[in-house]
C-alpha cells in the first residue's frame, strides 16, 4: 500500500509537468487548430534558459537563497521561452495561416528540429548536469515525499489557478475564448485576433517554460534532446483531456504521469513510452474527443 | 510626380531601420542566454560557463541587418516587379518549351544512368565511392521512400507521420531472415515488401476512422512503438547494439561481393578489388527500386484504384456517397505505400550491413514527409527535385571542408547540418507553401492534356 501511495506521489509529480506543457498544445490547437510541433522544443530551451541562469547566479552570488533562486529561473525562463514562441509564431506561422494545411504542420516540425539542433550547436551535444537545488525530504510513514515534489505541485497549481482566472475572467481570455469559437466573428466584433493569437502562444510558452525548469529541477540534467519525449506524452495528455479544454489538459497530463509511474512500478520500466503511445492510439481510435473534449461534427 | 515618391522612399528606410533595430533587440533578448553564454563542463566534471558576445555580437547584426534589407529592398523590388507585370497586362505563356523542359525526364534518367561511370571515370574508382554512396545512393533511398509515401500523403490524402516504422520493418525482415533463414537479398526483397505491406494493413485498420491531425498523431505513436520494441525486444533484435554483419547482396546470385568468395565480381571480370564496385552496384538496385515505384505510382494513378484513392484525397463523403469502397481504398493506400518503405528499408540494411533503432526515429519520418511536401504532394518530379536539394544539400555540408579556413579549425559543418535542415524546411514553405513544383498533371481530362496549379488539388482530410 506504501509503495503504491509512494508511486502515486511520483505519478502526480510527473502529472504536473506533462500538464503544464500539455496546456500550451491543447490552447494553441483551440485557437489556430494546428499541432505545435515546435512546443516540446520550447519546453526544453525554458529548461536550458533556467539551467544558464543557475549557473550565473551561483557564481556570482554564492549564497543565494533557494526561493529566489528559483523565483528568478522561473521568471527569465518564461520571459525567454515567450519571446521565443512570439517570435516562431510570427516568423513561421503566421505567414501560413489560411495557406493550405500541411504547410504550418512542416513548418513546426522544421521549426522542432531547428531548435534541438541549435541548442545541441550553441550549447553541445552533452548532458548538462546541475547540482541538486532542494534537497529536503520528509517522511510520513513508509512514504517518502521530497520538498521538490511539494514544489512542483504547488507551483503548478499556483499556476493553473492563475491561468484559470486569466482565461475565464479577464477581457484577454474572453477575447481568447471568442477566437476559438469563429475566428472571422470574433474580428468582426473588434477582436484583435492577431494580437490574441501571439498571446496565446506566450503564454503556452510561459507555461513551458516553467515545467521546463521543474523538469531541470527534479531530474537535475538538461539536454538538447529532452523537448521530444516529453512533448510528445504531454501532446497525449492533451488529447487524452480532450484536444481543446484547459482542465482536460491538466486531468490527462496527471493521467499519464500516474500511468507512467505505476507502469514502471507494477510492470517493466522498459516499455512505460510504449505504454503511454499504446494508450494514446487507443484514446484516439475509440475516443477521439478525449475525456473532456467537444465532440466535432463531420460537415460536407 | 518626384517629390512624393522620394517622400515614400525615405519612409521606406525610415521604416526599414526601425525594423530592424526591432529586430535586433529581439535576436538579442532570444540569444542573450543561449548564444552569449556558452556552458561546458571543466576538469572536475561541473558544469560552468563562459561569455561569447562576439558571437551573439554576429547573430544580432544578422538578424537586424537581415531585416533591413528585406523591409527596405527585398521586399519593395518584389512588389515593383508583381506592379509591373499587373501593368503590362501580358501573361508569359510560352507553348513552345525548350528542349531541356521536353526531354527532362529523358535527359535525368540518362544521366543517372551514366552517373557512376562519369564519377569513376573522373574521381577513379576509389574516389567515386564518396560520389556513388554519399550522394547517389543516399538520395535516391530518401527518393524512394519519399515516391512510397507519397502514395499515402499525396494520392490518398492520409497523412501519415509514422512512415519510418515500414522502413524498419522492412530492415528488420532482411537483417533477421537473411541471419536466421539464410535467405538471399533477391528472395527477401519481395518478402520484406509483403511484410511491410502487412503491418500496412495492420496499423492501418484501427486507424480508418481517424482523420487529419489525430491520424497524423496516430500513425507517429505506432511509429514510435515500433522503435520502441526494437529497442527493448533484446532477445530478437539485440536492442540498441543493432544487427550488424548483414549478407551483401549478390548479382542475381551468379557473382557476389564477398572478397573471398570463388566468384567474386570484380575478379570474375579481372578488375582489382575494391568495393567501390558493390556501390556501383546497389546504385543500380536503388535505381531501378525507384523507377519501380515511379512505373508502379503512375501506373495505378490511372486504375480505378488510384483513382479511388485520388477521390478520397479530395473529399470523403462524396466518396462514399458515390458508392467507394473508403477501408479498401485507404487500406490499399496503406500497404502500397508500406510496401515501397520495406523495399528500401531492406535495401537500406544490405547496403549499410548493420541496422540499429538509431536509424528509424521520428525525425526520419519528419524528413521523408517535409521532402514529400516540400516537392509538391503528388508531383514525383517535384519530390524528386527536394530530396536532391534537401539530402544532397546536407550531405554536401559534409564536403565544405574550405569552411574551416574561414572559421578556424574548430569549425565541422556536419554539425549544422540538421540546424540548416530544419531552417530550410522553415524558408521553403513561407516561399512555396504548394512546393518546388506547383503544378499537378490530371490523369482524367476532356480534351486535351494539361497542367493545372497544385492549388486545385485538395490535401485531403485524413
Amino acid at each position: 500500500m506504501e509503495y503504491f501511495i509512494q508511486q502515486l506521489i511520483n505519478g502526480l509529480t510527473l502529472g504536473s509537468i506533462y500538464g503544464l506543457v500539455a496546456i500550451g498544445y491543447t490552447m494553441v490547437y483551440g485557437i489556430i487548430g494546428m499541432i505545435n510541433f515546435a512546443h516540446g522544443d520550447i519546453f526544453m530551451l525554458g529548461g536550458f534558459a533556467a539551467l544558464i541562469v543557475f549557473l550565473i547566479l551561483t557564481s556570482f552570488f554564492a549564497g543565494i537563497p533557494v526561493a529566489l533562486l528559483l523565483l528568478v529561473m522561473l521568471i527569465v525562463g518564461m520571459l525567454m521561452t515567450g519571446l521565443w514562441n512570439w517570435t516562431i509564431e510570427r516568423v513561421a506561422y503566421r505567414p501560413l495561416r489560411g495557406s493550405f494545411r500541411l504547410a504550418p504542420l512542416i513548418t513546426a516540425i522544421g521549426m522542432s528540429i531547428t531548435l534541438s539542433n541549435f541548442i545541441q550547436v550553441t550549447q553541445g551535444p552533452r548532458n548538462k548536469p546541475i547540482p541538486q537545488l532542494v534537497t529536503d525530504v520528509y517522511h510520513i510513514g513508509a512514504i517518502t515525499i521530497s520538498l521538490k515534489q511539494l514544489i512542483i505541485v504547488a507551483v503548478t497549481s499556483a499556476l493553473l489557478f492563475a491561468f484559470w482566472y486569466i482565461v475565464n475572467k479577464t477581457p484577454l481570455g474572453r477575447a481568447q475564448r471568442a477566437t476559438e469559437q469563429d475566428r472571422k466573428m470574433a474580428a468582426l466584433l473588434g477582436v484583435d485576433v492577431d494580437r490574441t493569437i501571439s498571446v496565446t502562444f506566450v503564454m503556452g510558452a510561459a507555461l513551458a517554460a516553467v515545467a521546463g525548469s521543474m523538469y531541470l529541477m527534479y531530474y537535475g540534467v538538461s539536454n538538447f534532446n529532452d523537448g521530444f519525449i516529453p512533448g510528445v506524452k504531454a501532446f497525449t495528455a492533451a488529447v487524452l483531456g480532450g484536444i481543446g479544454s484547459l482542465p482536460g489538459a491538466v486531468l490527462g497530463g496527471l493521467m499519464i504521469g500516474l500511468i507512467e509511474s505505476l507502469w514502471s512500478a507494477y510492470f517493466t520500466i522498459a516499455y512505460k513510452d510504449v505504454a503511454t503511445f499504446v494508450i494514446l492510439a487507443f484514446v484516439l481510435i475509440f475516443k477521439p474527443t478525449g475525456i473532456l473534449g467537444r465532440p466535432e461534427v463531420e460537415k460536407v | 510626380m518626384a517629390a512624393p515618391s522620394e517622400n515614400t522612399s525615405s519612409g521606406l528606410m525610415v521604416k526599414a531601420v526601425r525594423e530592424g533595430i526591432f529586430a535586433g533587440v529581439i535576436a538579442l533578448g532570444m540569444f542573450i542566454l543561449y548564444v552569449g553564454i556558452e556552458t561546458y563542463q571543466d576538469i572536475d566534471n561541473r558544469l560552468v560557463w563562459r561569455t561569447r558576445w562576439g558571437l551573439l555580437a554576429i547573430f544580432v547584426a544578422v538578424a537586424a541587418i537581415g531585416r533591413f534589407l528585406m523591409v527596405g529592398v527585398i521586399k519593395p523590388h518584389l512588389d515593383r516587379r508583381k506592379l509591373a507585370k499587373a501593368k503590362s497586362g501580358i501573361l508569359e505563356i510560352s507553348e513552345e518549351k525548350s528542349f531541356f523542359h521536353r526531354h527532362f525526364l529523358k535527359i535525368a534518367l540518362i544521366a543517372l544512368l551514366l552517373y557512376p561511370m562519369a564519377s569513376v571515370w573522373l574521381f577513379g574508382t576509389q574516389g567515386s565511392l564518396k560520389y556513388v554512396d554519399n550522394f547517389g545512393i543516399q538520395i535516391l533511398i530518401y527518393v524512394m521512400l519519399a515516391w512510397g509515401l507519397n502514395i499515402v500523403v499525396g494520392l490518398a490524402g492520409l497523412l501519415d507521420l509514422g512512415y519510418v516504422a515500414f522502413y524498419a520493418v522492412g530492415a528488420y525482415s532482411y537483417a533477421l531472415l537473411s541471419a536466421h533463414l539464410g535467405l538471399s537479398f533477391w528472395v527477401l526483397l519481395p518478402l520484406a515488401g509483403i511484410l511491410a505491406a502487412l503491418w500496412g494493413v495492420i496499423l492501418g485498420f484501427p486507424v480508418l476512422r481517424l482523420r487529419g491531425d489525430y491520424l497524423a498523431i496516430v500513425t507517429l505513436a505506432f511509429g514510435e512503438i515500433i522503435r520502441l520494441v526494437l529497442i527493448n525486444w533484446t532477445d530478437v533484435t539485440r536492442g540498441t547494439f543493432g544487427i550488424s554483419g548483414i549478407k551483401k547482396a549478390s548479382v542475381f546470385g551468379i557473382w557476389s561481393f564477398d572478397v573471398g568468395s570463388p566468384n567474386y565480381f570484380p575478379k570474375a571480370f579481372g578488375l582489382a578489388t575494391s568495393s567501390a564496385y558493390y556501390k556501383i552496384f546497389l546504385f543500380y538496385v536503388i535505381l531501378a527500386l525507384c523507377l519501380l515505384t515511379a512505373y508502379v505510382t503512375i501506373r495505378l494513378r490511372r486504375m480505378p484504384i488510384g483513382r479511388a484513392w485520388e477521390a478520397l484525397r479530395e473529399d470523403e463523403i462524396a466518396c462514399r456517397s458515390l458508392g467507394i469502397n473508403t477501408v479498401t481504398t485507404k487500406l490499399t493506400a496503406f500497404a502500397t505505400g508500406a510496401m515501397f518503405g520495406g523495399f528500401a528499408g531492406s535495401f537500406f540494411a544490405t547496403r549499410q550491413g548493420f541496422v540499429s533503432p538509431e536509424s528509424f526515429v521520428f525525425l526520419e519520418s519528419a524528413v521523408i514527409l517535409a521532402i514529400v511536401v516540400l516537392g509538391g504532394m503528388g508531383s514525383l518530379t517535384g519530390i524528386a527535385i527536394a530530396a536532391v536539394v534537401m539530402v544532397g544539400g546536407t550531405e554536401l555540408l559534409r564536403e565544405m571542408a574550405f569552411l574551416k579556413l574561414v572559421f578556424g579549425p574548430d569549425f565541422t559543418p556536419e554539425l549544422y547540418r540538421m540546424l540548416l535542415f530544419g531552417l530550410a524546411m522553415v524558408i521553403v514553405m513561407l516561399f512555396k507553401p504548394r512546393g518546388f513544383v506547383g503544378t499537378r498533371e490530371p490523369t482524367a481530362f476532356l480534351k486535351e492534356r494539361k497542367v493545372v496549379s497544385g492549388s486545385f488539388t485538395k490535401e485531403g482530410h485524413g
